[in-house]
């Protein structure tokens, strides 16, 4: 087995740890509890296991664990501090974007990563569906889901 | 009053942290994972299999070929048990099969320590297959020298009935009659989180399983009935469930979890399918062939409707005849002055098994049936609207049908809104001329739909109330939340007729078979209509009880206190706070001499179905060159009796709609008719809308009020699907006088008809 | 877990070329959406990787005095699409590149991987046709540059030898100064979606006479192609409803659509006539070309 040693930050909390080369991201985080990064596919096309990397939104789970080697990793969890929900969280839950909730904390990191790259832009409803086409979700048409991006946009 | 308001729901802040757990949240010291040997055609015998190589590998802890299970032969369908023989399901599926029927059939299954391992494992089995003839498509499972796949045929059931008078009559009487054959596609559900179960024994005759499953007490029946076991030896857990849209509504991983447990001297076993496994080998939408025939008279009454319904299955019988005749009784409630006949043939093929999908059936019939009434209205030069606004159902119409029960009918109401809000009038008039290769057409489609299977299945709920020390209340109940928001309607239910506050409801959403209250689980849009008197009940009862306890702390009478707010009010004087119901809870639960735990536990029966009903309407935009299709504007409008949470209700449409637009112009599961091969099953080529092919999309409710329910309410689940595949078609007619008379309305499929229509 | 037998993290490009030379039948692991998707399915052949992310040279874009831009060959689409000296002067490779998958996967995947699979279908291949990018390679015999032309040799085909790295992509300013560009992916999603047809064209007008004409498809023929046909019909012309009508019908004897369970081939060569229409009226409409 071949291993590397890694140093990452995972919201906010400093790893220093021995990953086999074979691992994903997504394996990383999930075997450290971050459950919430969840797999749907495998290969890039769903998007539930969205994570932010640097603060760019990327699918962990067709990201080797050894790149996050000096990076900084935000989840869902680690967007909920001291028990208050962050802008995104709080706007998913107000514009009833959550069903099943298997995609949310996926879809919750990409909003993420598109509000704050576009904080006080006036953008189009295309172009915030454009933002967010990394995800699928088959319970709510999307529709509630771009709804809560434009008022996570507009706090 | 919680209903009517869009309370938060229960699991929200859990599940936008990231904190609900699914199935593969939990995991276990030590838990093995398994992973089948698929076959790589789809009809043959195994000949000789070797699983050598595989165990050989370090890691495999063992092979299991189709020769070391259980002979039991067991039905998978997600129904309740029939105590009518000739009504149970069909039982096709032994654990591991040496005769495979798809492209992907079960014939070993590998466990190991590890998930590489057991991938590299199964691919070392080396399997030797006779090869057998094909059929992949109706017209070859149907034809008389067509190979038999089980061994009584490929015809699994064929019936009909005819419902509102006779036929012949009504084909007498009519001035027209028009007739087209419609094909509807392969779909596949695609609930994001993929099928999963692991389970374990905690005593040598005790199996555990864990498991994303929409009917954890039929999950229970299944798996008894599959290894021979006990019924209540089994025990099923449902965690947080993600999505299911009636692919989990099928016992699907659990009996082969729970064997290999078993083997296994009861250690943990998991199978957790990838995405292209689960696409495949759990369950698919049934393919049909609709042929619609109608009557219609010059002044536009509908006569008849006939229709005819060929269902192909696929390899095993899952759902199977259910699926079509489930759909036939429940298009009969839309325009019920008109004679319906029904038939219908489901038959085996080879390809992967379909089961229960989401409105199970009527979007294919549907689609057959309310684009051949368009055609009917535009033959006698009627309004698409006026015509469907003519026939379809009234008030009065359902009981003079069945002769039962006075239901809520809003589906005159539901046209009259949806025409008002795409403004159809003047967009007629609009579209009336048009040239040029991008043109402009309008379409609209009714449906009805049931709530539940009654009376072709028992329809039994459970809730189970129990008063905290603290005053709260736990609800337990057997409806099954699978991200729907069950739990949050009932709990609204609860808070009312208790007279508590929403938020001192807790539900328990994970259940499990050994202590949840029975009910079959979720499907048929059946839980907030049929667990509604279980709930009422309940919450009733344990009302009476806080109040007989209220009672015996002040000295006022039963009659003379009532429960508002969360406390114990004077019946007359609801601002007179008699008793605070936390101070109640206490000394019920620790007064020496009085009270006790304070519960309510109500299991009952429900012998109503209501009918419910609902159009889409659609304004799009057809680009002939780029045989492309823009909707410009869609509207779902419901008559869903009494909406308990807005909020959630819009979502249950919003998701209905996407899925139906999926189905209409995006979606297919695409197999080789002469091989079996299936080219598409993974998340790319299977092509679910994202986010950009979605139009912004409307909803709207009629306000009605169903007077079997205790609260008003009706079906909401699956009805939001099933109109948008017709009035997507009727619209593209109406855009570009082009019929395309099958879906998926992709742009290969238009091109074919454009350039016949002399378009292109 | 990734069923991969042997990696090795390359230190330097040096490195990783002596590693790709040594090791027969190694691969590049760069942004992962694609080598990492194949060994999910368990597809042989990927198993030994040289993982190229260490490398940030590679990274680089940018312009010399002479105009010339350079873009390393791992960077990422989504770097491509924001870097300004793309959106200045290639703003039809950016609008290319936004066809490509969903954010994340922009975000990851690179335009070196893109080309090097040899995918007949690559979003960038028509941008790298019509402006007519040259390959800055890695031997083992040294550096050398290659033209797009002929790169690519068949489905999943290149001129690349074992041992051969991609370190960057090079436009030249003849090949983008004063043309104006578009590109149509013609798919059935709107996003997360390989191109059925990909059509992209660069335009440069004299007046109201077209000047230099570059068309280029994807999906068309066994490789990405150029249109030399078609192309010729536009030297001279007007942009009219005859023009293009001329370029349509031209356009077939340039480009070899096949049957597959995707798209008939009378189905491709209907929309490669009518995106060869459409991708030139928006190029000569977009003032260099919009995303």
């Amino acid at each position: 087995m071949q291993t590397r040693n890694i140093n990452l930050t995972i919201n906010g909390k400093k790893y220093e740890l021995v990953v086999d080369v074979r691992q994903s991201l997504l394996e990383l985080l999930r075997e450290r509890g971050y459950t919430s990064v969840k797999q749907g596919c495998g290969v890039g096309e769903c998007g539930a296991c969205t994570v932010l990397v640097d603060n760019v939104a990327v699918d962990s789970c067709l990201y080797l664990a050894v790149w996050a080697d000096n990076t900084t990793i935000r989840t869902a969890e680690g967007e909920c501090r001291d028990g208050k929900l962050s802008p995104v969280q709080e706007a998913y839950m107000e514009a009833g974007a959550v069903q099943c909730g298997f995609c949310t904390p996926g879809l919750i990191m990409a909003t993420t990563a598109f509000v704050e790259e576009n904080k006080g832009k006036t953008l189009s409803r295309q172009e915030m569906k454009k933002a967010h086409a990394g995800n699928l979700c088959r319970c709510t048409g999307y529709q509630t889901i771009i709804n809560a991006a434009e008022e996570a946009l507009k706090k | 009053m919680a209903i009517g308001k869009s309370h938060r729901r229960k699991d929200v802040r859990a599940k936008v942290t990231g904190k609900t757990r699914y199935t593969d949240d939990y995991s276990m010291p030590g838990m093995l994972e398994a992973r089948y040997v698929r076959s790589p055609i789809a009809h043959g015998l195994v000949k000789n299999i070797d699983t050598t190589a595989a165990l050989a590998l370090p890691g495999v802890e063992a092979v299991f070929t189709f020769a070391d299970v259980p002979k039991n032969v067991f039905p998978t369908a997600g129904h309740p048990y029939s105590l009518d023989p000739d009504h149970q399901d069909v039982a096709d599926r032994l654990l591991l099969t040496d005769h495979v029927r798809y492209h992907g059939d079960e014939v070993a299954i590998v466990v190991a320590r590890d998930r590489l391992t057991a991938g590299k494992a199964a691919k070392a089995v080396v399997v030797d297959y006779e090869e057998l003839p094909i059929c992949v498509t109706s017209a070859a499972a149907l034809a008389p020298d067509a190979p038999a796949i089980h061994a009584g045929g490929n015809i699994l059931k064929s019936t009909s009935f005819e419902i509102g008078g006779s036929l012949a009559e009504a084909e007498t009487r009519a001035d027209l009659t028009l007739q087209g054959t419609f094909r509807t596609p392969i779909v596949l559900h695609c609930h994001l989180e993929n099928h999963t179960a692991y389970a374990y024994m905690d005593d040598n005759d005790h199996l555990v399983i864990v498991s994303s499953t929409q009917i954890p007490h039929i999950c229970r029946r299944i798996v008894g009935q599959a290894l021979g076991m006990e019924w209540s030896r089994i025990r099923v857990i449902k965690p947080y469930i993600g999505g299911g849209f009636g692919a989990k509504q099928d016992v699907v991983l659990e009996p082969m979890v729970a064997f290999l447990s078993t083997k296994l001297g009861g250690a943990p076993v998991k199978i957790e399918m990838d995405r292209e496994e689960c696409l495949v080998a759990t369950r698919t939408r049934h393919s049909q062939t609709v042929t619609a025939r109608a009557g219609v008279t010059k002044d536009a009454s509908i006569t008849f409707i006939d229709l005819d319904v060929i269902s192909n299955t696929g390899a095993y019988a899952s759902h199977g005849h259910s699926i079509p005749m489930a759909a036939g009784s429940k298009c009969c409630h839309l325009y019920p002055r008109a004679v319906t006949k029904f038939s219908a043939i489901s038959h085996y093929a080879n390809i992967p098994a379909a089961g229960a999908m989401r409105a199970y059936g009527s979007p294919q019939l549907f689609f057959g049936m309310e684009s051949l009434l368009e055609e009917a209205a535009r033959s006698i030069g009627m309004d698409s609207v006026e015509f469907r606004l003519k026939n379809c159902a009234r008030p009065g119409d359902i009981k003079a049908k069945t002769g039962e029960y006075e239901h809520a009918v809003g589906i005159k109401e539901c046209l009259e809104k949806g025409s008002a809000a795409i403004d159809w009038e003047a967009k007629k008039k609009r579209y009336a001329t048009q040239t040029g290769n991008i043109r402009s057409g309008l379409g609209v489609a009714c449906f009805s739909y049931g709530s539940g299977t009654y009376p072709a299945c028992v329809e039994i709920a459970g809730c189970r109330l129990v008063l905290n020390q603290d005053g709260s209340v736990h609800m337990q109940v057997g409806a099954t939340e699978i991200g729907q928001g069950s739990d949050t309607a009932l709990a609204q239910m609860a808070t009312d007729t208790l007279g508590l506050s929403y938020d001192r409801i807790h539900v328990v959403s994970e259940q499990d078979t050994d202590v949840t209250p029975f009910d079959p689980g979720a499907y048929a849009s059946r839980q907030t209509y049929v667990a509604a008197p279980a709930v009422h009940a309940a919450a009733d009862k344990l009302k009476r009880k806080i109040l007989t306890h209220a009672a015996l702390m002040t000295d006022e009478s039963v009659e003379n206190l009532n429960l508002a707010n969360g406390n114990i009010v004077l019946q007359d004087q609801p601002e007179k706070v008699v008793l605070d119901l936390r101070d109640l809870a206490l000394d019920s639960y620790y007064h020496k001499d009085r009270g006790g735990q304070l519960t309510a536990e109500v299991s009952s029966k429900t012998r109503t179905n209501a009918p419910s009903y609902g159009c889409t309407f659609v304004d799009l935009e057809v680009d002939i060159e780029m045989c492309s299709v823009t909707i410009k504007n869609i509207i779902n409008v419901h008559d869903a009796g009494r909406i308990i949470h807005p909020l959630s209700a819009t979502g249950q449409v919003h998701g209905g709609m996407a899925m139906g637009i999926g189905m209409a112009l995006f979606e297919e599961l695409m197999i080789d008719s002469e091989t079996g091969w299936i080219y598409n099953g993974n998340l790319l080529d299977y092509k679910i809308p994202t986010c950009v092919d979605i139009p912004d999309l409307e909803s709207e409710f009629v306000d009605t009020f169903d007077p079997t329910s205790p609260y008003g309410n009706k079906s909401l689940g699956e009805p939001p699907i099933i109109s948008q595949g017709p009035s997507i078609r009727n619209a593209i007619w109406d855009a570009t006088g082009v019929k395309i008379n099958e879906m998926p309305m992709t742009p290969k499929v238009l091109f074919t008809h454009f350039r016949a229509a002399g378009l292109l | 877990m990734f069923p991969i037998e042997n990696y090795h993290y390359a230190t330097s490009v040096e490195d990783a070329v002596q590693h790709l030379a040594a090791y027969e039948g190694t691969k590049i692991l760069a942004g992962g959406t694609d080598v990492l998707v194949r060994l999910h399915e368990g597809k042989s052949g990927y198993g030994h990787l040289i993982d190229i992310n260490g490398l940030d040279e590679l990274k680089t874009i940018s312009m010399d005095e002479s105009g010339t831009i350079f873009i390393g060959s791992r960077a990422t689409f989504t770097e491509i699409i924001t870097n300004d000296i793309i959106s200045r002067n290639v703003p039809m490779l950016a609008q290319s590149l936004l066809t490509i998958g969903g954010p994340q996967v922009r975000n990851t995947g690179t335009m070196g991987g893109n080309i090097c699979n040899g995918a007949v279908s690559a979003d960038s291949a028509c941008a790298a046709l019509v402006y007519e990018f040259d390959l800055q390679i890695q031997g083992t015999e040294g550096e050398r540059r290659e033209s797009i032309h002929g790169f690519h040799t068949g489905p999943g085909r290149t001129i690349l030898q074992q041992g051969d790295l991609l370190k960057s992509f090079v436009i030249r300013p003849e090949n983008y100064t004063d043309f104006k560009a578009s590109y149509i992916k013609y798919a059935m999603r709107g996003a997360m979606d390989i191109a059925t047809i990909g059509c992209g064209a660069a335009i440069k007008m004299h007046g109201e006479e077209v000047e230099t004409f570059k068309l280029a498809f994807t999906v068309a023929a066994p490789t990405p192609i150029r249109c030399p046909t078609a192309e010729k019909t536009m030297k001279g012309a007007v942009i009219s409803e005859e023009s293009l009508k001329r370029l349509a019908d031209a356009v077939a004897a340039d480009v070899k659509p096949r049957t597959s369970w995707r798209a008939s081939k009378e189905f491709r060569l209907h929309i490669i006539r009518t995106l060869a229409k459409k991708v030139t009226r928006q190029a000569v409409d977009n003032q260099g070309g919009t995303c």
